[in-house]
């Protein structure tokens, strides 16, 4: 019955906090969109048209080409275009590459996306574990192992880890791993540590409970709210750092286009990359936080 | 861990001294190029044997620290300034201005760091002096980095604006600017400590990345970002270790910083 309740609590909290969340995620991405139409206002060789270079066109031509343009003048009628061109799937063309920036992000999307995934499992798996060890075994020559490879790791830019794996030949697709797993660790390991001093877990050893027990039902309850959290800045942090990795390794992800974008200064195409992911780092937070605050009702 | 924080503010204060004599104890200046000795090994001549370019690398390590160490915390600064200000009066003010405040904070911290640096980088000129591409990326670091300390600071604020002693000095007549200067700022100087000394490592790493990218210091004007990227070309081959010394003392660096700033965040 208790856990029926609980379950019915969860549901009713998820639901009515979907709205509210969803809404959050609208404003920013739309206020993120006006910042960013202003930016590709303010972008040097806004308004300038290759075309207009074409001398077979004829004055009226040029005319005609430069009327299209001048809606575009101020800067509402501009952001209102921008709208709805956003709305009708259409992200404007990349300078640089003189190709319709959706179907840039439709081919290299999959690629950065995989290459999350796979980091984040394995910083995760990585980061998590070696915490649950060293706070059940409380071995101090384990902690001092990870908190000097953490330590160093910390220091590495992930562009010297990328550099790095390529020196070593290392399979670059590893590499954010590398970059979040000292992130996961430090964080679990704080995190764990505060949990298992607490007088209910005390109470639950000195009962004679067995490590695996008293890390399942009584450790990891109390953290799995922060934990979830953190797995939302994860993301932040794994599509932030795919920038260098996939520039240096030479993967072909949206990292990759928009370093290649802001070698170019085709600002057009990094500000809609930058809503991308923003809109998707925005999702995973809110995802988290709303797991966890969904945890947090369960546990009252 | 005392001796180990001991041992960190030695070895800074020994590296920016030797930094800040870099014109002294630098063999050659960083732009000097020893045409008839590229790629050297080291020697005599230059301790760290030459670059590509036959640049003598020790001294562009010098020059280069001096540029990241310099500049780094001068960013920080700004950014603890920006923070200081737009969270301390969003938490002093408390209410609807707090909200606003606080909600455009986190429309700030949405957007992907990096992503957001190398598009405000896009904006700007790349085709400027190296002295003028040192203060715009740090410049961009400073303007950029202060929307998470903000929220701490915010936080902090609000607790202080409802503390007896502040209580107290609105009962005795103190009026709003008087109590944000008088009593505010200065129990805000703690975090506001610590987020100096957090974000001095974040913009050196965040440097060198944008250096490695091509989007940072430009040449010939050292800097972290552009020593470690001479790595690119470093190879086990070849067997090169001096090369590795910029990452040695980089990694060196940044983990001091580390080692200071845990005993500020205990302080908070």
């Amino acid at each position: 019955m208790a856990a029926f309740w609980n379950a019915s609590r969860r549901d009713i909290h998820t639901l009515s906090a979907l709205p509210k969340l969803a809404a959050k995620i609208l404003i920013t991405v739309v206020i993120g969109g006006f910042l960013g139409a202003t930016l590709v206002r303010l972008a040097p060789g806004f308004g300038v048209d290759e075309e207009e270079l074409d001398a077979r066109l004829s004055s009226q031509s040029l005319q005609a080409l430069r009327a299209t343009r001048a809606n575009d003048g101020n800067l509402f009628v501009f952001y209102f275009h921008y709208l709805d061109r956003l709305l009708h799937g259409d992200l404007g063309k990349s300078r640089t590459l003189q190709r319709p920036v959706l179907q840039l992000v439709a081919e290299r999307l999959p690629e950065t996306l995989k290459s999350v995934a796979l980091g984040l499992a394995l910083g995760w798996s990585g980061g998590f574990l070696l915490a649950v060890a060293i706070v059940m075994s409380r071995a101090w020559y384990l902690d001092l192992l990870g908190s000097l490879l953490v330590g160093v790791l910390l220091c590495l830019p992930a562009a010297v880890l990328a550099l790095l794996f390529l020196l070593a030949q290392a399979p670059s697709r590893l590499l954010l791993g590398l970059v979040v797993f000292p992130k996961i660790f430090r964080y679990s390991r704080n995190l764990l540590a505060r949990s298992s001093a607490l007088p209910h877990v005390l109470t639950a050893r000195a009962k004679g409970l067995g490590n695996m027990r008293v890390l399942a039902w009584h450790i990891l309850p109390t953290a799995a709210p922060q934990l979830l959290a953190l797995l939302g800045v994860t993301v932040s942090v794994a599509f932030a750092a795919a920038i260098p990795v996939e520039a240096l390794c030479d993967l072909p992800g949206i990292g990759q286009l928009a370093w290649k974008a802001a070698l170019g200064r085709d600002v057009a195409l990094l500000v809609n990359l930058t809503m991308i992911v923003t809109l998707i780092t925005l999702v995973a937070n809110s995802a988290s936080d709303m797991v966890g605050k969904t945890f947090r009702v369960s546990e009252a | 861990m005392k001796w180990a924080r001991v041992m960190a503010i030695v070895f800074l204060l020994g590296v920016s001294g030797a930094c800040l004599l870099a014109n002294f104890i630098a063999p050659a200046s960083y732009a000097h190029q020893f045409r008839e000795v590229p790629d050297a090994s080291p020697s005599r001549q230059h301790l760290l044997g030459t670059d590509d370019l036959g640049r003598d690398r020790f001294s562009r390590v010098l020059y280069g620290t001096r540029v990241s160490l310099s500049l780094a915390p001068a960013a920080a600064l700004l950014s603890s300034l920006l923070a200081a200000f737009i969270g301390g009066i969003a938490g002093f003010a408390g209410g609807r201005v707090e909200r606003w405040v606080m909600a455009g904070t986190d429309l700030f911290l949405s957007l992907p760091w990096l992503f957001l640096l190398i598009t405000v980088r896009a904006l700007l000129p790349l085709n400027v002096s190296p002295i003028v591409s040192v203060l715009i990326t740090f410049a961009m670091l400073g303007c950029l980095g202060w929307a998470g300390a903000a929220r701490i600071i915010c936080a902090d604020a609000r607790a202080l604006s409802q503390s007896d002693f502040i209580l107290l000095a609105r009962a005795s007549g103190s009026n709003g600017l008087r109590l944000l200067w008088r009593h505010l700022v200065p129990n805000l100087k703690p975090v506001l400590y610590a987020q100096f000394w957090i974000s001095v490592p974040v913009f050196i790493l965040t440097e060198a990345n944008l250096g490695i990218l091509g989007l940072g210091v430009a040449e010939p004007l050292p800097s972290w970002g552009s020593l470690l990227r001479e790595l690119e070309g470093f190879s086990t081959v070849t067997g090169q270790v001096w090369r590795l010394v910029p990452l040695i003392l980089f990694i060196a660096v940044v983990s001091s910083f580390h080692l200071v700033l845990t005993k500020e965040e205990l302080i908070v």
